[in-house]
């Protein structure tokens, strides 16, 4: 509603100083021109720049002071907690949730990174050699990552389920015992990386595939002529020629993946007895997984959250706008 | 001979392309099945690979009791497409073709948005939200769930934009078009394909949204169907069938996008992660 007005308001503006254009004096009116084509560039903008310091600004700036003040329920409805200093950060540091929490986090970022490259990647260089159906079988491989995570969570937690879940009836076929999937805290992190992994292969293939499709089928045949095999080809052409976009898929998976929170809450909501917890799941349950709500310490959890993210987001910046360059 | 051998090793390559594919997509089937599979059989030991004794119970009980949770959605999604459309397209126009000073930063700054975990944002909306009041409102919602498509649909359009040959818009400007003019008649009517990805993602991940639908509408009048979802397997509701079932039908955006849209998916899912 706003920005249209505003939009309207600018036209005139813009209509006659563009008729002024036509006019003789040159050098000015190029000038006004740049300057008339600024005023209508922000005034496009506008709207957008308002809205991110409205809901991506605000929001984070809330964030931040939640984590600086000593936030009980009545307090927080009416906004005169006590400034606190740091002292969110110090009780979530000292609280014996943080190690599991930090290693759950590194560890399931790890795993679900290595795994999705690495089966994105066989993939890819599967379907790269264009086969019967392979366009339309590529396709249906985005199912998972389309699908609401919250669909894709309660699916592997029914199949994954102990008694009746068809993933134990199949184990059980080829002997294996009964694995308590999600009710077992040694278990659990295994069961989300497993559901994660799953979801985030389709990315990894998309990604991965449409880097191969860049390198130049000349080189493999080259490769070919001075008789390296299939596996030397993929090693020594795909792989290395492939570097650029793997590390742009890498990092932005590393991104989505820290701050993965639907399946790990929906499957395990972190437990049993935090065998699962991450830091985004901690924050939540901080927050509002208990019925005497610490938004102070889970706003602190966040915010640690934030600061990773950002940190391999500059990476990625900086990586994405080097290969730009190049 | 060589030429039947090729041809054969091709066949070889489809088989084996379609097991990985059914090997990827048995989640998807065993929801289908359990969708349909009869209680006293959900708890069978090994269970029915096949809905043998099929029943549209679960199906019922969608129809009975998530039909208001879906039509939120649908209309949390629709909003957020409006919105995030609204907003974006003229924003890539100018980023794509106005250069702007400063442009060079928003975009910096889109791009770190996108970076920001949904569950931060979502607490400190609760925390804005509460004090406006605006806590369990559909309204509400439908701005939070922006948030989720609006930097990506930002970069789309630049993108697609910059593509668009100067010379049009040129031509357009001597016509005596001014900027809004311009970007109304002429480049709107050409980005159709972006304005149609990025309806598409904003669509889907407003649907698909769990995050702000679980802080800021949990427990109000409106609730969207991921909520459905979520409080049926919270209640220890035993009935996985109409869970599934639910799933199956919240879902179907997604099937119906891949069939219909299946490149603008492809070229979103890139877009953001490859630059050419």
């Amino acid at each position: 509603m706003n920005h249209t007005t505003k939009l309207q308001a600018h036209r005139p503006t813009v209509a006659r100083s563009g008729a002024a254009t036509a006019a003789p004096p040159p050098a000015r009116s190029a000038k006004r021109r740049i300057t008339s084509t600024q005023w209508a560039a922000w005034a496009f903008l506008a709207p957008v720049t308002v809205y991110l310091a409205l809901f991506y600004a605000y929001p984070l700036y809330r964030n931040l002071d939640l984590s600086l003040r000593d936030y009980t329920v009545r307090s927080f409805v009416q906004g005169d907690a006590p400034f606190t200093g740091l002292a969110n950060y110090r009780k979530v540091f000292a609280d014996p949730t943080f190690a599991p929490a930090l290693l759950h986090t590194a560890v399931f970022t790890a795993v679900c990174l290595v795994f999705q490259y690495a089966i994105g990647l066989a993939l890819a260089v599967f379907f790269n050699q264009h086969f019967r159906l392979s366009a339309t079988l590529r396709a249906l491989f985005l199912v998972p990552w389309l699908l609401p995570l919250i669909v894709s969570a309660s699916t592997w937690s029914w199949m994954l389920s102990s008694e009746s879940g068809v993933v134990n009836a199949a184990l059980h076929a080829v002997g294996i015992g009964p694995v308590n999937w999600l009710t077992s805290p040694s278990w659990s992190l295994t069961s989300v990386i497993i559901a994660n992994i799953w979801i985030g292969v389709p990315f990894n293939l998309v990604v991965l595939y449409s880097g191969l499709q860049s390198i130049p089928a000349s080189l493999y045949e080259a490769a070919a002529i001075d008789g390296a095999n299939a596996w030397q080809r993929f090693w020594r052409v795909t792989f290395p020629l492939l570097r650029p976009v793997s590390a742009i898929t890498l990092l932005l998976g590393l991104v989505y993946t820290l701050k993965v929170f639907d399946i790990i809450w929906i499957m395990t909501k972190g437990g049993p007895a935090d065998s699962s917890t991450t830091f985004a799941t901690w924050s939540y349950h901080l927050g509002f997984g208990n019925l005497l709500p610490a938004f102070g310490p889970g706003a602190a959890v966040g915010n640690l959250l934030v600061v990773a993210a950002l940190v391999f987001g500059l990476v990625y910046v900086r990586v994405q706008r080097k290969q730009g360059l190049s | 001979m060589s030429r039947s051998r090729s041809r054969s090793r091709r066949w070889v390559k489809t088989t084996i392309g379609i097991l990985l594919t059914g090997v990827m997509l048995f989640p998807v089937y065993w929801m289908i099945n359990v969708s349909f599979t009869r209680d006293q059989d959900m708890r069978k030991s090994p269970p029915d690979l096949f809905p043998v004794h099929g029943t549209l119970a679960g199906y019922r009980t969608v129809l009975d009791e998530q039909l208001p949770y879906l039509g939120t959605s649908l209309v949390i999604g629709l909003g957020a497409v409006v919105l995030t459309v609204a907003l974006s397209a003229p924003a890539g126009y100018a980023l794509a073709k106005l250069r702007p000073r400063g442009g060079g930063v928003l975009s910096f700054v889109l791009l770190a948005a996108q970076m920001i975990p949904g569950i931060i944002m979502a607490m400190g909306f609760y925390a804005i939200y509460l004090q406006l009041g605006l806590l369990q409102s559909v309204p509400g919602l439908i701005v939070a769930d922006s948030t989720l498509a609006v930097p990506f649909a930002v970069l789309i359009f630049t993108a697609f934009m910059t593509g668009i040959p100067g010379e049009l818009l040129q031509a357009a400007r001597t016509d005596g078009a001014g900027p809004l003019r311009t970007f109304w008649s002429i480049v709107l009517p050409i980005s159709r394909n972006a304005v149609v990805t990025v309806s598409l993602f904003a669509f889907l991940w407003s649907w698909s949204d769990f995050v702000f639908a679980s802080t800021l509408v949990n427990g109000g009048a409106h609730e969207p169907i991921t909520l459905g979802i979520y409080h049926y397997i919270g209640n220890n509701n035993q009935e996985w069938n109409a869970i599934m079932a639910t799933a199956v039908v919240a879902s179907l955006p997604a099937a119906v996008i891949l069939v219909l849209a299946q490149r603008y998916v492809a070229a979103g899912v890139t877009a953001g992660a490859v630059k050419d």
